[in-house]
């Protein structure tokens, strides 16, 4: 694969290391030059000295090409939308992932329609969410090493879903509803099963994806 | 007006004396200084990457928006937060590397690149010398 990363700055450059260990083809950009020397020594021709938001910049990095995949990571969030969509709407890449260093900046990235973006915070807050007990979901299984878990969801009169049949409901990526307890009997859900009040409900997701699962589920 | 730099007060200050109601905003108290004392327009201290801040200087009602922070990609992100989010009637924006410049206008926003303007008005300025030299 080859990949191009804006921004050679901590994420930057453990990114280009991990894709140039696992045999991937990199071109990094930085355009600090304390920054650009420390990278050189490392990394050789594989990182150019530029800004990344430049035309010319990009292209001699090799965006024509164009890249399977570009890394917004700069510490500048106007400078990942514009290198994102710079790369995008103008060379026709078709995978880019943004970097969001300021979390409140996530409105505009949406706005834009640049995804998948990647914020600490935000990754952060996930893993906090999941650890606090929440209202509304219970816990029920950790499967660690698949990544995965089963929460409970009891649907209230107060509930967003009721009423509503499974194929109509917005489910985080990856999400699956897995059973229906109604009037003590467990059924598994299809796309044409409806919810409704009083509906004990099990839910397989990823950690970290409760919230949004709360969210088209519960949430009046 | 976002930014309140020499350009954006210099605009700011036209139009408020023309039939427009001009509301600035700027990151920086001191860029007030630019307007002058008898400024009688609007004056806001805040990022015009804040939605709350776009707001409260009275980008809901606006009938333009003009962009002129001093970075070329920050004036983009606000143009198209003022274009798509508050559909804004007129979005002007100020871009000084003509590269972008031009990919940007050919997505519909309105953009003033003096770069271009200067580097038009330098060769004209010599060629308009060349009758004189043969």
């Amino acid at each position: 694969m080859y990949v191009l990363i804006a921004g050679g700055g901590k994420v930057g450059a453990n990114l280009t290391r991990s894709l140039l260990r696992s045999g991937n083809e990199v071109t990094l950009i930085e355009e600090m030059s304390h920054r650009f020397d420390k990278l050189e020594a490392e990394f050789e021709h594989q990182v150019l000295r530029g800004d990344a938001t430049e035309l010319f910049v990009l292209e001699r990095a090799g965006i024509k090409r164009p890249p399977d995949l570009l890394v917004a990571a700069t510490g500048d969030d106007e400078d990942n939308i514009v290198i994102c969509q710079l790369a995008r709407e103008r060379y026709g890449v078709v995978k880019v992932i943004a970097r969001i260093n300021d979390p409140r900046n996530q409105p505009y990235f949406d706005l834009l329609g640049i995804s998948p973006t990647v914020s600490a915070t935000g990754a952060i807050m996930a893993l906090i969410e999941h650890e606090v007990p929440e209202h509304g979901l219970i816990h029920l299984l950790e499967l660690r090493k698949e990544n995965l878990e089963i929460v409970e969801v009891s649907i209230d009169k107060n509930a967003n879903c009721q009423g509503k049949r499974v194929r109509s409901l917005r489910l985080p990526e990856g999400a699956r509803l897995i059973s229906v307890v109604r009037d003590g009997k467990a059924e598994i859900p299809d796309e044409e099963t409806q919810l409704e009040i009083g509906d004990q409900v099990l839910a397989i997701l990823e950690p970290g994806k409760e919230d949004e699962l709360r969210r088209v589920l519960l949430k009046p | 007006m976002i930014g309140c730099g020499r350009v954006g007060s210099a605009v700011a200050l036209q139009l408020n004396s023309s039939d427009w109601d001009v509301s600035v905003l700027d990151e920086n108290e001191d860029a007030l200084g630019r307007l002058g004392e008898s400024w009688t327009g609007g004056f806001l201290v805040g990022h015009g990457m804040d939605l709350q801040t776009l707001r409260e200087a009275g980008i809901e009602d606006a009938d333009a928006v003009v962009v002129t922070t001093n970075g070329d990609n920050t004036n983009l992100v606000i143009a198209q937060v003022a274009q798509k989010q508050f559909e804004v009637p007129t979005v002007v924006v100020r871009v000084l590397d003509p590269a972008r410049a031009e990919f940007y206008a050919a997505r519909g926003l309105s953009i003033v690149c003096p770069t271009s303007a200067a580097i038009e008005s330098l060769v004209v300025a010599v060629r308009s010398t060349e009758g004189a030299l043969t």
